[in-house]
């Protein structure tokens, strides 16, 4: 027989606001010292009230019209109880009966063509914080950084159907969000965080199977791995009765390649959810929600669109650039000084994206002004630097975001010499040096002149116009 | 008899007290429950820097009931504060003699109504959102309120009038418009009386009743008697919120960061278990079983949104008596003293007694006790009932 796999996501997103969600300590301490960012408020401590940080209602609206959502314009925030450690107030702050938004549809393409993933909610709620076991002193640490920081958790519906849709799934909410610059989505530095609910069913079948769910997974590959592991072993189950499949939460063990059931005790229990009295219900009035529809970028099929026809770009080259907003910012802003769109895609695909991977940057970390590429581009074209100049500027514009490439290129004697004097100067020198080189040219060798027009070049510190330097090259070998 | 919890020697005209609900960071803040002992807050709630700010002198606490659900206090960690086999309340009692002015309270499960109505003194409960709730102890936060209870209407008002304002940090805090106009003192012509309301008191609280109507009728107020057997209704609906809630707040109880650790423990549950089992009292334990139940995914549409249905309904049913009174009189409790012997019999009896409270509990309405009894008046209007109590007063003499 043949089977299907079914599943459906939880995915957690941090948000990228500056805040956390219902204090005022910053949301951002990756890497800080642990309890650094907390405040009474988000260390549960008696006496301190919520108030909702209206940037995140904004960034869930913004999540929620990206992946195409109905927005509830009345969203309330209930609490949802439980113990454990890393929560201080042992309850989360969470949507439960009316999330911000709901009934999406996100659209996938994997090598079987397209398809619709339907979304069922997406809410916005509080992290937890975070136990670090110290294996020395056998003692378990808390760190409140993280508690309330926000989230919103985007759950599909079992749309999907592979390791290959789901992956394409994620990706595609990454490039949304990203977009909408609500969220970094880097499962990495656990920014993006993805619950799995799988079953197995006769291939046709409208019946669904037993679900097992695997627990915060935060690596693509990990959950590719864990997704076949776990279909073949819902198959064996059913075909060869190797195990009885029970509804479960499982955890997966990447290195050992294998799934394992959770103690019932880890996952028994009833949240008790009930709304929060100290929230008042989110009203989101037409002006709110206006304005934040206002804010939403395009598309990445609609700019690569545009960049192909009104731009006139390549297929590949839109491809590129449209792979992060960060870089189809810095190609707009550059193209908006300098004019040329092609000379723009030049630079952002051979010069920037080749600096951004030397240095292992994620095309989002991109923080150049593109009006500022677009200058540097402009005296390259106008011929006052010459190219290879404009990279080292351009490299130097990475580290310090202040450089204003002409002025810059002043400073360090990168612009071109209009002064024929001084070239012909420099020529006749190289030429009268390497007599071999004379007459290799003369014997029909062109090579050779490459070779004198390189010694040119270095002698005048690249600060020559290249077409300029040729015709004075050949003049005078020619009149020897 | 340790009335206080905490005691400055502060000689001043302007002194006040809170009770024990209200965090200090210069004192500590137990609420009553062995689990908090000693704690000390890193913050003061907001209605204490107001009236600070306002030239009160804070000169100490008072002991309250474990978490304010009880009668009047006689849960309290510290012990039940009892005079012949009658259970005190300790704010009241401070304020007899006389060396404070008023106290700041809060309101969770009427007690401080309670204990003004039995001690003659006046309390006010401000309209849910007027007053900030930052700093307080939480419990029951849909529908506790920081009251003020003094020996005379005037200080109530006073203490009332620094207290009062919107405030940042409490997002339930209503805008300053509507905060000021809860200020205002309108006139008080027709008051409604529930016979439903009346039900299981004793003769001395009828007595009470019955001088508070003939003072009114004398000034001219129309006291009409009203059938309606919804705000009755409050009770039960009130318990069931309170209790959920109540659950929630003090789960944040579980000796790992703060409060009361066990000594003995294996792992992390029985940490959480032993700590609460040794640290709470019978009646918090009740309300913690009873609330957790409400909210089970069993019982959640069964009890728990039933009592906020309930709770809708008690407001529309105020709304629609307010069309054509001014104010609905009841009484604050069954009866004028609290004895040993019936918290003994009954143990959960605050939640029964709670019968007259509960109504401005769940509706967020103001109430004013004076006189023994209690004024309950629509949303706002809690300058109107104190300027009737000033009436009273003034007839009183």
């Amino acid at each position: 027989m043949r089977y299907e796999t079914v599943i459906g996501l939880e995915v957690h997103v941090e948000l990228a606001t500056q805040s956390k969600i219902f204090c005022s300590c910053s949301a951002h301490s990756y890497g800080a010292d642990p309890n650094s960012h907390v405040c009474p408020a988000c260390c549960g401590m008696p006496g301190m009230l919520p108030v909702v940080n209206k940037r995140v209602v904004d960034f869930g609206m913004k999540a929620g019209m990206m992946l195409n959502c109905h927005i509830n314009r009345t969203t309330t925030f209930d609490k949802k109880s439980y113990y454990y450690p890393d929560l201080p107030a042992a309850y989360q702050t969470t949507q439960w009966f009316a999330p911000v938004a709901v009934n999406g549809l996100v659209e996938i393409e994997t090598s079987k063509g397209k398809k619709n993933v339907r979304i069922k909610q997406i809410h916005m709620e509080e992290d937890a914080g975070k136990l670090v076991h110290d294996i020395r002193e056998d003692t378990t640490h808390v760190d409140f950084n993280r508690t309330s920081v926000p989230l919103i958790e985007i759950v599909s519906q079992p749309d999907l159907s592979s390791a290959e849709e789901v992956e394409a799934y994620l990706e595609r909410l990454k490039t949304l969000l990203r977009y909408a610059k609500v969220a970094e989505c880097e499962m990495a530095h656990g920014t993006m965080r993805c619950d799995v609910n799988l079953s197995v069913r006769p291939e046709g079948s409208d019946k669904l199977g037993v679900r097992t769910e695997m627990k915060n997974m935060n690596s693509i590959e990990a959950i590719k791995r864990a997704i076949e592991y776990e279909t073949a072993r819902h198959i064996d189950a059913i075909e060869n009765g190797t195990e009885v499949l029970v509804q479960e939460t499982r955890r997966w063990d990447d290195i050992k390649g294998k799934s394992f059931a959770m103690r019932s005790k880890e996952t028994a229990g009833d949240y008790r959810y009930f709304p929060d009295p100290n929230v008042m219900p989110v009203v989101i009035d037409d002006e709110w929600y206006d304005g934040i529809k206002a804010t939403l970028p395009e598309f990445p099929e609609v700019k690569r669109e545009r960049y192909t026809e009104e731009y006139g770009l390549s297929e590949y080259d839109a491809e590129q650039i449209t792979k992060s907003i960060a870089l189809c910012e810095c190609f707009e802003g550059a193209y908006a000084v300098c004019k040329s769109a092609k000379d723009a895609a030049n630079w952002m695909i051979s010069e920037v994206m080749s600096i951004l991977n030397v240095r292992k940057m994620t095309y989002d970390m991109l923080t150049l002004d593109g009006a500022v590429l677009g200058e540097l581009i402009m005296l390259v074209t106008d011929g006052k630097v010459g190219r290879a100049n404009a990279k080292k500027i351009l490299s130097a514009m990475f580290d310090d975001s202040t450089i204003k490439p002409a002025e810059y290129a002043e400073k360090n004697g990168f612009i071109v010499s209009n002064d024929t004097s001084l070239i012909e100067k420099v020529a006749r020198e190289v030429v009268a040096a390497d007599p071999k080189a004379v007459s290799d040219y003369k014997s029909g060798k062109e090579k050779a002149l490459m070779s004198l027009f390189g010694k040119c070049m270095k002698e005048l510190k690249g600060n020559c116009d290249p077409q300029t330097l040729r015709t004075v090259l050949i003049n005078i070998v020619n009149s020897l | 008899m340790k009335i206080y919890t905490s005691k400055k020697d502060i000689a001043s005209k302007k002194a006040i007290i809170a009770d024990d609900m209200m965090l200090t960071a210069d004192m500590p803040t137990a609420a009553g429950s062995k689990m908090l002992d000693g704690y000390m807050s890193l913050f003061e709630a907001e209605v204490l820097t107001r009236a600070k700010n306002a030239g009160y002198d804070l000169v100490g606490k008072t002991d309250v009931g474990e978490f304010a659900i009880d009668l009047v206090g006689e849960t309290s960690c510290n012990g039940a504060k009892v005079k012949d086999g009658v259970l005190l309340n300790p704010t009241a009692e401070a304020l007899k003699t006389g060396e404070v002015k008023a106290a700041i309270c809060l309101d969770v499960n009427g007690a401080p109504r309670r204990a003004a109505a039995q001690n003659g003194l006046v309390s006010v409960k401000p309209t849910y959102g007027t007053v900030s709730r930052y700093g307080t102890v939480p419990v029951a936060c849909s529908g506790e309120c920081v009251s003020v209870m003094a020996k005379s209407a005037l200080e109530c008002k006073e203490l009332l009038g620094v207290i009062v304002g919107h405030d940042d940090k409490d997002g339930t805090s209503l805008s300053e418009e509507l905060c000021g106009s809860a200020k205002k003192c309108g006139e008080l012509r027709r008051v409604a009386v529930l016979g439903a309301m009346e039900k299981g008191i004793d003769a001395n609280v009828e007595a009470k009743l019955c001088a508070f109507k003939s003072t009114l009728r004398n000034n001219g107020v129309e006291v009409i008697e009203i059938e309606d057997d919804i705000i009755a209704a409050a009770r039960p609906a009130w318990n069931v919120l309170m209790s959920a809630e109540l659950c929630n707040n003090v789960s944040r109880y579980d000796g790992v960061k703060y409060g009361h650790r066990a000594q003995n423990f294996s792992g992390i549950d029985e940490l959480y278990t032993n700590s609460r089992t040794e640290a709470f009292g019978e009646l918090l334990k009740k309300a913690i079983l009873f609330g957790s139940d409400t909210l089970s995914t069993e019982n959640y549409m069964k009890v728990y949104d039933k009592a906020l249905r309930v709770r809708r309904v008690i407001v529309e049913r105020f709304a629609e008596i307010f069309k054509e009174f001014d104010a609905v009189l009841m009484p604050a409790c069954s009866v004028m003293e609290y004895t040993e012997d019936m918290v003994k019999e009954n143990k959960s009896l605050s939640f029964e007694e709670n019968f007259y409270t509960a109504p401005a509990s769940i509706s967020g309405l103001p109430a004013v006790v004076v006189g023994g009894v209690q004024l309950v008046g629509r949303a706002f209007s809690e300058g109107t009932l104190l300027g009737a109590a000033e009436l009273y007063e003034k007839e009183g003499k």
